[in-house]
């Protein structure tokens, strides 16, 4: 299953705003963006920034950072993220990524998706396998990333704490790969 | 008895020390007048300064405003009249502001203090903000939103840390003196707690034997630290640094009686000034010069 949220709904809940500025509109919007997650357990949810015309440093840190940070690892709040229309944001969105040692996957206009923040090369570069591959068991990922498979399993299993990859049964898969 | 404190003809961040140099030795509740019958030109820093310089004050100071026409009728238009007649006394002949139509100011002095006047801001500036930057300053048309997002963290600084409200202006001129250039000007100003209160008002904070208003702009402006343990805090002016390095402009923050600068080429300000008389709040500029053409 997959959510829908749209930023710019949300924001006009939140008053007669066009931009995503200031941490208290920020706190706001993340806490809306959270009430209608909490039925979404193990489910992806795209978060369409179509819309939004700006966003801050201080919003982008509220919004992003905190959502990924609150749904990002514990158990009990499993929650995938697939961010859309985000380019146009990518200063503010990297920024905040990096302060947090935090990544996550974004859509790019053509549907394809695309990893961005705080990931170390071999990470990357095994996110990227599994995107190509659409998805695989960790011996067949291992095979294609010319690692061997414990090493490749122990990256897999990092991407999916991160909740940059999904994994069921014995197959991982990028987040978003579908979205 | 009142004091008279002389406006230079030029007002702007750096003579606007003048001004402070003068009210230094007075008790806050002395009464002063600030003349500015011979101004002829003030920058958006001068104008919000001064507008700060009256809220430090126990009482109302006088001010005497321009004489000549054409710098009166600019200060109106920059609706610096409509904030001073709430802070000053003032004397003299205030022209009234031009209303409707299109002015050539970019922003014109709005009053922050709560997170939706930063959204005020920020709405209001987006379209005049990217014509001009694109036309005028050369500057590629995808920069426009750094620019407001430069504004609106500026602003955030004052709702966050000042205590109390404060104020905001941009224009764009020719600063033929120093630059040759066109710049887009952004100034912030609040006579708040400051850099240093700010900063002191952190849960657990250590001050090290040298701390002063100088280290604490150093540890918010160049460091990021912030009041809040939060470590997400602190983004806000870093932002507006990466902006103004990119497009090799200047940033300028006076708190206390220190003063910090992200100084370009184009200009031979010092990094840090210290020992400046003592002034309440925190006063920003930001400058982005006209992107010269690629040779």
């Amino acid at each position: 299953m997959i959510n829908l949220i749209n930023v710019s709904s949300v924001l006009g809940h939140c008053g007669p705003f066009t931009n995503l500025v200031t941490r208290p509109t920020g706190a706001a919007v993340r806490s809306l963006i959270e009430q209608s997650l909490s039925a979404a357990h193990g489910a992806v949810t795209v978060i369409d920034f179509s819309e939004v015309e700006m966003i801050d440093f201080s919003c982008a840190d509220e919004v992003i950072a905190k959502l990924l940070l609150r749904f990002g690892s514990e158990p009990a709040r499993e929650a995938y993220f697939v961010f859309r229309a985000a380019s146009e944001h990518l200063d503010a969105i990297e920024t905040v990524l990096e302060r947090h040692m935090l990544a996550l996957v974004i859509q790019l206009d053509d549907g394809a998706v695309q990893l961005i923040g705080a990931v170390a090369d071999a990470e990357r570069r095994c996110w990227e396998t599994v995107r190509r591959m659409g998805g695989g068991r960790a011996t067949a990922i291992a095979i294609e990333l010319g690692r061997d498979v414990q090493e490749t399993t122990a990256l897999l299993d990092g991407l999916a704490r991160r909740r940059l990859l999904m994994h069921s049964g014995e197959r991982y898969e990028t987040v978003g790969g579908g979205a | 008895m009142t004091t008279v404190l002389t406006v230079p003809p030029s007002l702007d961040d750096t003579t606007f020390e003048h001004l402070l140099e003068q009210l230094a030795p007075l008790p806050a509740d002395e009464r002063i007048l600030i003349d500015a019958r011979h101004a002829r030109w003030a920058s958006p820093y001068g104008l919000t300064a001064l507008l700060t310089l009256a809220q430090s004050r126990a009482e109302p100071p006088g001010l005497a405003v321009p004489e000549a026409d054409d710098t009166a009728s600019y200060w109106a238009r920059l609706g610096f009249f409509r904030h001073a007649q709430e802070l000053f006394e003032l004397h003299g002949t205030v022209p009234k502001a031009r209303s409707g139509g299109e002015s050539d100011v970019l922003l014109e002095i709005t009053s922050v203090s709560k997170s939706e006047d930063v959204h005020e801001v920020v709405g209001r500036i987006q379209q005049k903000a990217q014509s001009m930057l694109v036309r005028e300053l050369n500057i590629d048309a995808k920069a426009t939103m750094g620019f407001a997002m430069t504004l609106s963290e500026a602003c955030q600084n004052i709702v966050e840390h000042a205590g109390r409200g404060g104020w905001v202006a941009v224009q764009a001129y020719r600063w033929t003196k120093r630059l040759g250039r066109r710049v887009v000007v952004i100034a912030v100003c609040d006579a708040g707690v400051g850099f240093r209160q700010s900063l002191e008002s952190s849960p657990g904070r250590r001050l090290g034997d040298r701390w002063d208003d100088a280290q604490a702009l150093e540890e918010a402006v160049i460091r990021g630290v912030s009041r809040f343990r939060d470590p997400g805090r602190g983004q806000g002016l870093a932002g507006v640094r990466r902006y103004v390095g990119r497009w090799e402009g200047k940033l300028s923050v006076r708190s206390g009686t220190a003063r910090i600068a992200i100084v370009p080429k184009w200009d031979d300000d010092v990094p840090l000034a210290e020992k400046l008389p003592n002034f309440p709040g925190a006063q920003m500029q930001i400058t982005i010069p006209e992107q010269l053409p690629a040779r």
